[in-house]
């Protein structure tokens, strides 16, 4: 066990260049390797990518072990598992942190079924423990609104995933060094059961992910007919519109808008919840936002107590009027008047 | 065709409460249900049936109450159920749940499918699938959104095109079987069981499996054989220092404006 040393990532590209969640997990990995005193490492796989693995130096990372191979273009279970499994092999990491995106969900599992080691899927804080130099791993626990600390004492490595967007990526400094590794397996390696046909890219995309500002409706909206005032607030604050778990299920709004454990995960600057209970679930996906306006008619509702600011009102008379307020102060702004 | 369904009994969330006084979820008497997003796969399964013709077998691991998971997917027109069951198993992980499913199903027969939700409800990790599919050493799809083709040839020249849903979009992907699958709930709408159904479920005998009529040794199995273990549970201090408006919706108005303004959100 004591053989295992390092902290690496698993970077993520797509069509060559690399994703911001490769940044974000330098970010967490980048603390978790200078508590333990060692190396923080990227794994950068894919094809025409050398060109970018020094960025993951300015990222944070002291090496990036790259493959590169055409087989490795997209995201392929086969060659991806097997080219990390061999990494994994030879360079024998403690700790790995991937992205809980559908690949990094797939890769993750298939490689601790193969390693046969621990894997802790959505963690939403990452430390170490300091008598053990163990990764404490804490997620949302089982259906409840409570944590869970979870540790990996006696299989290696210790993998864990964590939601894109759920931190800020660490900034880019050129000033940084390290050592890119360039990685040559044969050819069995890049060996794949699948054929990738084609990709049809997603249109309509509702972008609650990128957004600066979210405006997420909760079943406390009262009817479907108050989306309406949602969407508007939306588009007056330039953001996408969000959806508690509750209002999915009713068929008020569509999966894509869904934010929390079993959707997006969120940390745009200004989130407001609009008659959102606040379930540890939903908390999950948006506590990340750096400023959180909660309005709810229950002044006990739980979504207060991560709010900076908490109105206790009904809906259907604060929003119309917010909005309404909104376009008059746009309207003086840009002096037409409302 | 033989497909098997993986499935999971999991506590029916909508009906959780929170105990007022000490914050916490009162568990006692929740009943428990089918995963929702399983019902996806047992669709999947019947529709790909009704086109290749076959048998299905819907799988789970849990306590015995976890027959009820198993009797909703018979009452959906499943052939057969087995329950992995034995206290062994309590307390099991991602990687020692997918080592006894990955191994019943090994046992159970051969098979050209395995379809599974693309995560439980309760657990949310959707790690189970893929594992159980690596021990198996087949494919491994995730997400799931279409099937567009499955030619089941006998002998190993069987093959499945399908799409997955992806952060970029759908990705058309084709690969041998057999497979596992994880479905996502776009793939299609899962039918109501019928009176019939229900009757027929209620009737059905459902197969129970021990860890040892798995031959799984007990440092395979339950808490000793998983990797992982939960060190400490705890209630999140998510709190902030909140400002709390209880004014007529007017002023109540004017105080989100003037939060906006003041952070140059407006």
């Amino acid at each position: 066990m004591e053989s295992y040393r390092g902290v690496w990532i698993v970077a993520e590209q797509w069509e060559g260049m690399l994703k911001p969640v490769s940044f974000e997990l330098l970010a967490r990995a980048r603390g978790l390797a200078n508590k333990l005193g060692e190396p923080l490492s990227a794994v950068l796989l894919g094809y025409n990518v050398h060109r970018v693995a020094r960025e993951l130096i300015y990222h944070g990372a002291d090496r990036v072990y790259l493959v590169d191979h055409p087989s490795l273009a997209q995201f392929d279970p086969d060659p991806y598992a097997d080219c990390l499994e061999r990494l994994v092999r030879e360079e024998r990491p403690s700790i790995i942190v991937a992205a809980a995106t559908t690949s990094g969900r797939t890769l993750m599992p298939i490689l601790a079924a193969r390693l046969h080691t621990g894997l802790t899927a959505d963690c939403t804080e990452l430390d170490i423990e300091e008598e053990t130099g163990l990764l404490l791993q804490t997620r949302p626990a089982i259906g409840g609104n409570v944590m869970a600390t979870i540790k990996t004492p006696c299989h290696r490595p210790q993998l864990a995933t964590v939601r894109p967007r759920s931190c800020r990526p660490s900034p880019r400094d050129t000033s940084r060094n390290g050592e890119v590794v360039a990685k040559r397996y044969p050819d069995e390696v890049f060996a794949s059961r699948f054929k990738l046909l084609g990709f049809r890219k997603l249109e309509g995309k509702v972008g609650v992910e990128e957004a600066d500002v979210v405006v997420a409706a909760g079943k406390g909206i009262g009817s479907p007919s108050n989306l309406n005032w949602v969407y508007e607030l939306a588009a007056l604050l330039g953001g996408a519109v969000g959806a508690s778990r509750a209002v999915v299920d009713l068929g008020w709004l569509s999966y894509p808008h869904q934010v929390g454990l079993s959707g997006k995960t969120v940390s745009p600057r200004l989130y407001i919840a609009c008659g959102i209970s606040g379930a540890i679930q939903h908390l999950a996906g948006m506590r990340g936002s750096e400023l959180v306006i909660a309005i709810n008619k229950d002044p006990r509702a739980q979504i207060f107590k991560v709010a900076d600011l908490g109105v206790v009102g009904d809906l259907a008379e604060i929003l119309p009027r917010l909005v309404q307020r909104l376009r008059e102060l746009r309207g003086d702004a840009g002096g037409e008047g409302a | 065709m033989r497909i098997v369904v993986l499935v999971k009994y999991v506590p029916d969330t909508d009906e959780i409460k929170i105990d007022p006084a000490t914050g916490t979820m009162v568990r006692e008497g929740i009943p428990g249900i089918i995963n929702p997003l399983d019902l996806y796969a047992v669709e999947e399964a019947l529709r790909l049936r009704e086109d290749y013709g076959g048998e299905i077998l819907a799988l789970s691991m849990g306590p015995p109450a976890a027959e009820g998971a198993l009797r909703e997917a018979l009452s959906m027109g499943v052939d057969r159920a087995v329950l992995l069951t034995d206290r062994r198993f309590a307390g099991s992980d991602t990687w020692a749940t997918a080592h006894a499913l990955s191994t019943a199903v090994r046992r159970l027969g051969d098979f050209d499918l395995v379809l599974c939700g693309e995560r439980a409800t309760d657990g949310e990790t959707g790690q189970v699938g893929p594992e159980v599919g690596a021990m198996l050493g087949i494919p491994v799809v995730t997400y799931v959104s279409r099937i567009e083709e499955v030619c089941p040839v006998e002998g190993g020249a069987g093959r499945i095109r399908c799409e997955r849903l992806t952060e970029e979009g759908y990705q058309l992907v084709e690969t041998v079987l057999p497979a596992l699958l994880t479905v996502v709930k776009e793939i299609n709408e899962p039918r109501l069981p019928t009176f019939r159904g229900k009757l027929a479920a209620r009737r059905a005998e459902i197969q129970r499996l021990t860890a040892g009529d798995l031959g799984l040794p007990p440092g395979e199995t339950g808490l000793q054989g998983s990797p992982t273990r939960v060190v400490k549970v705890f209630y999140p201090s998510l709190a902030r220092d909140t400002e709390m408006v209880c004014e007529p919706p007017e002023r109540a108005v004017e105080r989100i404006l003037a939060f906006l303004e003041e952070h140059g959100l407006t």
